[in-house]
């Protein structure tokens, strides 16, 4: 620590240069911090998978509906201690298609298969209680300025009502929030009740989307998966059982290559980073020969030497990345402001700053080592003699 | 004249200096080819997805569906409803007098990634037998069409590319029917490269469903008059309840949001990128310059005067940074031009396929910003060391 003046010294001993390389970092690891939100946005359903969920659609599309007959058979596969089902509405709000996801669900059995969700519990039973209610995720409710007990016109593309009529109205009658914010995401969702919407609509009554299951033993998530599909074998609605986090991370293929992609962007990008910084501080290191020649002399150690040296990059590399990461987590909440809720939320994980801080590390012995290589095997009389 | 003798001999001196301090010149080279080559790799991802977006329709052929849906998954039209639309006069017939409009049924197929297996969402698409004079730009470019009746299907050039076992001859199982692989067709890089396309009547009974999705038709005059007039006739006509839009407007809508988040994650890569490395390669310029103080300083003692220095040294700058560029640019074109990148598309919930086109608009943007950190990479160091007393810069170093 002692060392920190002499460091700070010899760094900004040209403040042109160590401010023109600090910027470059800075943007580098800003860069790698909003890039690995987007990653981590995109592969959030993984992340937030419950172990014990599974997810059950059509054998042969998600767009295949499923009986809600296949309910009492599912809760009677050994091992399942909770079925839940979902249908997709399709829904259309001030003219904009999929605004937000609308699920006609059982609202207790909903719920009570997403406790990581919250919900007040008056709220809660008002949901489970009102035939037209509906609850909401507080970003939709936020984007919209949304306020319990108002009406909630929404346009299904999918479901008339008997008389044809493709507009709906639901009340607002609950708030779903999460308190993780990699699962707040997956709250921008509108949940309606099952019960009225089914007796509603003309078409497909008494069918449904797809099933989600609770497990009792995470372990036996394969075997039960395998279980449900085997009873509903070569009847006309054969199912696909899978858990969720399987699912998602299906999901997260199908948008595939893009994660490859980002990867590469950022290779590309620390490469020429790490030359230009390598060659900036082999320079500074040439150019300082006989000041360090001079710490030798005064009796500092051939070590010392190269880790002074080495410290230097890693200073460099550490504050640039720290100043990056930390403007990347301060961008990230406007970005999300100005997405309007269209995406998920993004935002810097702690995982995503150790990786900043191992990236940084990497690179700054990458740059650092052989320049301190050479300061190490400076001997005082030739450097101090100008011969380099 | 005597000023311009002065420039070209610095700037040859210079030149010919270059292999003598190549480590400095090609840090600057390899410093910039690196902006270069993702700023222009992730234009051509933007720009290629663009394309084929742009690609896709034609303004005379218009798209319907059911009044409200905004898409063909969540559309439907009853059989009844076909001939009815079909019979508009203000929809174009064919010189049999066969009105050009295909009654279409998309689903969504599971077919896996080459050399993966998870499901992806591919759209499978019924059409009867006039959508290929509808859609003029198609080309069965290996193979035949499909004949009719028979579970035949010819496959899009890019899903044949990204997914598994959609070679002319193979056989692919779906539900409970077992189709036949008989050709592969481009139409112009637009998305229907990404479909399957079958036999409507087939598709119907394979895939259990009694009605249709979308009408694409020709319009008989492709003016917004044209369009009126279709419209008008839907309108007074009360069996029907029909959305109509032109193809380019419905695809467009249809692409929204992939092309934003696209749009958005490449310009700002590209933006940050821009600055970052540019802070780098001017710093790299600056140094190169800085530790020629002494020969710029030499060159001034033995008469040369500044403005001729400054301008060499700028000379010397642009013509590293047009070497990166076009190290970059190369790099770009080699690597990504042509190669295909197939998403979700979050509207569709299908798969889309687009090509990476590295156009010369997207190479010449790259070269202007290779130039434009040689400038001000080379100008200010340039500048600075002319300014400086040459007694000074002399004794220094």
């Amino acid at each position: 620590m002692k060392y920190l003046p002499l460091l700070w010294a010899g760094l900004f001993r040209k403040k042109t240069r160590t401010l023109l390389t600090l910027a470059s970092i800075v943007i580098a690891f800003l860069l790698f911090g909003l890039l690995q939100a987007v990653q981590a946005a995109f592969e959030a359903g993984a992340d937030a998978a419950d172990a014990k969920r599974l997810l059950t659609i059509s054998r042969y599309s998600f767009i295949e509906l499923l009986p809600i007959a296949h309910l009492k058979q599912i809760e009677r596969v050994p091992g399942v201690v909770g079925v839940s089902y979902a249908e997709w509405f399709g829904a259309k709000y001030q003219n904009e298609s999929n605004a937000f996801p609308v699920f006609a669900v059982d609202p207790e059995r909903y719920l009570a298969m997403y406790p990581e969700f919250t919900i007040a519990p008056a709220q809660r039973e008002a949901f489970a209680r009102t035939r037209t209610g509906a609850v909401a995720g507080v970003r939709l409710v936020e984007r919209f300025g949304w306020k319990i007990g108002q009406t909630l016109p929404i346009s299904s593309e999918i479901h008339p009502k008997t008389d044809g009529d493709l507009n709906w109205q639901f009340d607002l009658v609950g708030v779903l929030d999460a308190e993780d914010p990699a699962v707040r995401g997956n709250t921008d969702i509108v949940l309606i009740n099952v019960a009225y919407f089914d007796e509603a609509r003309q078409n497909n009554r008494g069918k449904t989307g797809w099933y989600v299951e609770r497990v009792a033993d995470s372990s036996q998530a394969k075997a039960i998966s395998a279980a449900i599909d085997e009873r509903f074998a070569n009847s006309p609605d054969e199912t696909r059982t899978q858990p969720e986090k399987e699912f998602a991370v299906g999901f997260a293929k199908q948008i595939g290559d893009i994660g490859a992609l980002v990867t590469r962007i950022l290779i590309a990008v620390f490469f020429t980073i790490l030359i230009l910084t390598g060659n900036t501080l082999a320079q500074s290191i040439r150019e300082r020969i006989p000041e360090l020649a001079i710490l030798k002399t005064l009796g500092f150690s051939d070590g010392k030497v190269t880790a002074l040296v080495v410290a230097e990059a890693v200073l460099m590399l550490v504050l640039g990345g720290a100043i990056g990461m930390a403007a990347a987590t301060a961008l990230l909440p406007v970005v999300n402001g100005g997405t309007g809720g269209r995406f998920p939320p993004l935002f810097v994980g702690a995982e995503t700053w150790m990786w900043a801080l191992v990236l940084a590390l990497f690179v700054a012995l990458a740059v650092g080592l052989p320049p301190a290589w050479r300061a190490r095997r400076l001997r005082i009389v030739d450097a101090l003699a100008g011969h380099r | 004249m005597r000023w311009l003798n002065q420039v070209a001999q610095i700037t040859l001196i210079n030149l010919r200096n270059v292999p003598q301090r190549m480590g400095t010149s090609l840090v600057v080279v390899i410093g910039i080819a690196g902006v270069v080559g993702v700023l222009v790799s992730v234009l051509a991802m933007a720009e290629g997805f663009r394309h084929t977006l742009a690609s896709t329709g034609r303004p005379n052929r218009v798209i319907l569906l059911r009044a409200g849906s905004d898409a063909e998954m969540s559309s439907g039209i009853g059989r009844d409803q076909i001939p009815l639309i079909a019979s508009l006069p203000a929809i174009a017939r064919d010189a049999s007098d066969r009105p050009l409009a295909s009654a279409e049924l998309v689903v969504m197929v599971d077919l896996p990634r080459r050399g993966q297996t998870d499901p992806n969402n591919v759209p499978f698409r019924g059409i009867q037998p006039s959508a290929l004079s509808i859609r003029d730009e198609v080309r069965i470019v290996n193979g035949r069409p499909f004949a009719r009746g028979v579970r035949e299907v010819i496959v899009g050039r890019k899903a044949a590319q990204q997914f598994e076992g959609l070679e002319v001859g193979s056989r692919i199982a779906f539900r409970d029917s077992d189709w036949q692989v008989v050709g592969i067709f481009t139409s112009g890089g637009d998305v229907h490269e990404s479909e399957i396309w079958a036999d409507v009547e087939v598709a119907q009974s394979a895939f259990r469903r009694l009605s249709f999705q979308s009408v694409t038709a020709t319009l008989a005059d492709g003016s917004d008059a044209g369009l009126a007039a279709l419209e008008a006739s839907v309108k007074r006509d009360r069996r029907f309840s029909l959305a109509i839009l032109r193809e380019p407007a419905y695809y467009a809508k249809q692409a929204g949001v992939l092309s934003r988040l696209i749009s958005v994650l490449g310009y700002t890569v590209a933006a940050f990128m821009a600055v970052g490395a540019t802070f780098g390669a001017l710093n790299c310029m600056y140094s190169a310059i800085a530790s020629r103080q002494v020969e710029i300083a030499t060159l001034r003692a033995i008469g040369f005067g500044g403005a001729p220095v400054v301008v060499s040294v700028m000379i010397e700058a642009l013509v590293l940074a047009l070497l990166g560029g076009a190290v970059g640019g190369t790099l770009a074109y080699v690597y990504c031009d042509g190669a295909t990148l197939s998403t979700l598309n979050f509207n569709t919930f299908s798969q889309v396929a687009f090509d990476f086109r590295v156009t010369p608009r997207l190479l010449a943007q790259g070269f202007v910003w290779a130039l434009l950190i040689g400038a001000v990479g080379g100008l200010l160091p340039a500048v600075q060391a002319a300014r400086l007393p040459v007694t000074v810069a002399l004794r220094t170093s």
